[in-house]
């Protein structure tokens, strides 16, 4: 029932041109970022070696792509999370799904698993260049694997907060515009030093711990957190729509 | 047998406004429930909360013996629902989403494509099953949505204004696929166009700024009533006299109204007519009450 659900979603996306043009975008932005990585890295590389300093490719290379790469899904995420359930507002599909014998949860989390699916796609494409470097230098494999734990985590949280925004509205560009400033002011959160609990609400802060490699309970709760609270209130938002489901 | 639908206090408010006041009904298995009302009177309210995509304030909505709030899975697998403008995804092909419905329904894997062939000839789609919904005219669009709502033998179907946009010929299609789906469950279908209700309704309730003001069936009475028309200049007290006919209403100065006794046919009173040296020129069913019972009820303040 849910996977009906989440097939539908993704056959949608994938039958539009957005999803493609999105991960064509995905895919040459951070190919670029990647290039100038290595590009800079080759210029310092030989007073790295004088100095016999300890960074390596995966520092220098890996970890700042990674760093990209939360901004540039930052701005692709809202718009595959902004149709999601604005445009069955807008369209009165909503109807066909709240009269089916399907709950509300089903629903979302049939929505829920179409955007992991789509996401996980751009993780891959983002996973295939810091492992193309195994060509011709050594990397980090576990610190990369705990990046990848990270961005995942990220996007997920971004999908999150994208669904419950989508069902606030019908409008999808309205969907997209508050989950930009949702998005933004949670990465931003922390520029004002002024306290602990700012740097904790930063999506930023959390997601640099995985790029040192550092897996953390808290840092990976912080996230599940997030995601929790946002599909809650979605349902929330739902129910309220069709009563108790 | 009991009630495939059992509405009881039905009340709905958005903010300040009362769209539902306290409607119960039921609907009888087999039946054709006509829902009559003007624009704006709750019937689409009524139905989004039969069908749960709306949460009424108060009451209490049974179908098929499960309550739709606490039992809300059950009691929406035995419903197919057409909303006022049908859910469709434009972006699919009609095989597709009919699929999709199919398998939303809980249709069993192994019948879907039986299920949507099935149903794609009941609602004339054979045609257009490989096409984008997006380019489909609204006519088809409107099949479309009700192939949906009957793709998996639901009990209850709930059709709001199923021939809006149709053109003649496929509102009568359209009718007699509703009869012919009436024999083994019990449909609710909103308009407001008395004829169609007139046509293939068994039981009529019209709604009137949220309340119900009048149910009953589309009576034989009604069905055996005529209209004539005769010659200006001759007497007419003989009209009372031929057999059948049970009562004489004069309209005005050519046309009389005729009411019949059930074994009485139009042929009858025609020949009768005739056989007098009468000169017939007009003779018609008599529709106009249920247009009176509808004006009536719902034009002007309502007494309480």
């Amino acid at each position: 029932m849910i996977l009906t659900l989440s097939a539908r979603e993704l056959r949608s996306l994938f039958q539009s041109p957005l999803a493609w043009s999105l991960l064509g975008v995905i895919t040459l932005i951070h190919a670029w970022l990647f290039l100038v990585q290595i590009e800079s890295y080759l210029k310092i590389q030989a007073s790295l070696v004088a100095r016999s300093s300890e960074l390596g490719v995966t520092d220098l290379i890996i970890a700042p792509l990674f760093d990209s790469s939360a901004m540039v899904m930052l701005l692709i995420t809202p718009l595959l999370t902004m149709r999601l359930l604005s445009e069955e507002y807008r369209t009165g599909t909503i109807q066909l799904l709240l009269s089916s014998p399907i709950s509300p949860r089903q629903i979302i989390i049939g929505k829920y698993l179409a955007l992991l699916g789509i996401l996980s796609v751009s993780l891959l494409i983002t996973a295939m260049l810091p492992f193309s470097l195994l060509l011709g230098a050594e990397i980090d494999i576990s610190r990369v694997l705990a990046s990848l734990l990270g961005l995942f985590l990220l996007l997920a949280s971004y999908g999150a907060v994208g669904l419950l925004l989508s069902s606030l509205t019908e409008q999808p560009a309205v969907a997209a515009v508050s989950s930009y400033g949702v998005l933004l002011f949670l990465w931003i959160i922390n520029l004002s030093n002024q306290s602990s609990l700012f740097d904790w609400l930063s999506l930023a802060s959390h997601y640099r711990h995985f790029l040192s490699g550092l897996v953390s309970t808290g840092d990976i709760s912080y996230f599940l957190l997030i995601i929790a609270a946002c599909l809650m209130m979605t349902l929330q938002q739902l129910e309220q729509r069709c009563g108790k489901g | 047998m009991a009630a495939l639908i059992n509405i009881h206090n039905l009340t709905h408010h958005y903010g300040d406004l009362c769209a539902l006041d306290s409607v119960s009904f039921d609907l009888q298995p087999g039946e054709i429930l006509g829902f009559l009302g003007p624009n704006g009177a709750g019937k689409s309210t009524t139905m989004q909360i039969i069908c749960g995509t709306l949460a009424p304030t108060s009451g209490q909505v049974i179908i098929n013996g499960s309550d739709l709030q606490t039992d809300p899975i059950s009691a929406k697998s035995q419903l197919g629902y057409l909303p006022e403008s049908p859910p469709l995804y434009s972006d699919m092909r009609v095989d597709e989403y009919l699929g999709f419905c199919a398998r939303l329904r809980k249709v069993a894997p192994s019948k879907v494509a039986q299920a949507v062939e099935t149903t794609k000839q009941r609602c004339g789609l054979t045609d257009v099953a490989s096409r984008l919904i997006a380019n489909l005219s609204k006519g088809y669009k409107q099949r479309v949505g009700i192939a949906q709502a009957i793709i998996h033998n639901p009990h209850v179907i709930i059709l709001d204004e199923p021939t809006s946009g149709l053109d003649p010929n496929q509102i009568q299609e359209i009718r007699n696929l509703i009869k012919q789906l009436a024999s083994d469950c019990g449909i609710l279908i909103s308009t407001h166009i008395l004829s169609e209700v007139r046509a293939i309704c068994d039981r009529v309730l019209i709604l009137h700024q949220g309340r119900m003001v009048y149910t009953g069936h589309i009576s034989a009475e009604d069905k055996n009533a005529l209209i004539i028309k005769l010659d200006a200049n001759r007497e007419s007290d003989y009209l009372a006299d031929i057999p059948g006919v049970a009562q004489v209403e004069r309209v005005d100065q050519q046309h009389f109204r005729l009411r019949l006794s059930a074994t009485t046919s139009a042929a009858d009173i025609a020949a009768a007519i005739i056989s007098q040296g009468e000169k017939l020129y007009e003779l018609r069913p008599d529709h106009s009450n249920l247009e009176q019972i509808f004006s009536q009820l719902t034009t002007g303040e309502m007494g309480t």
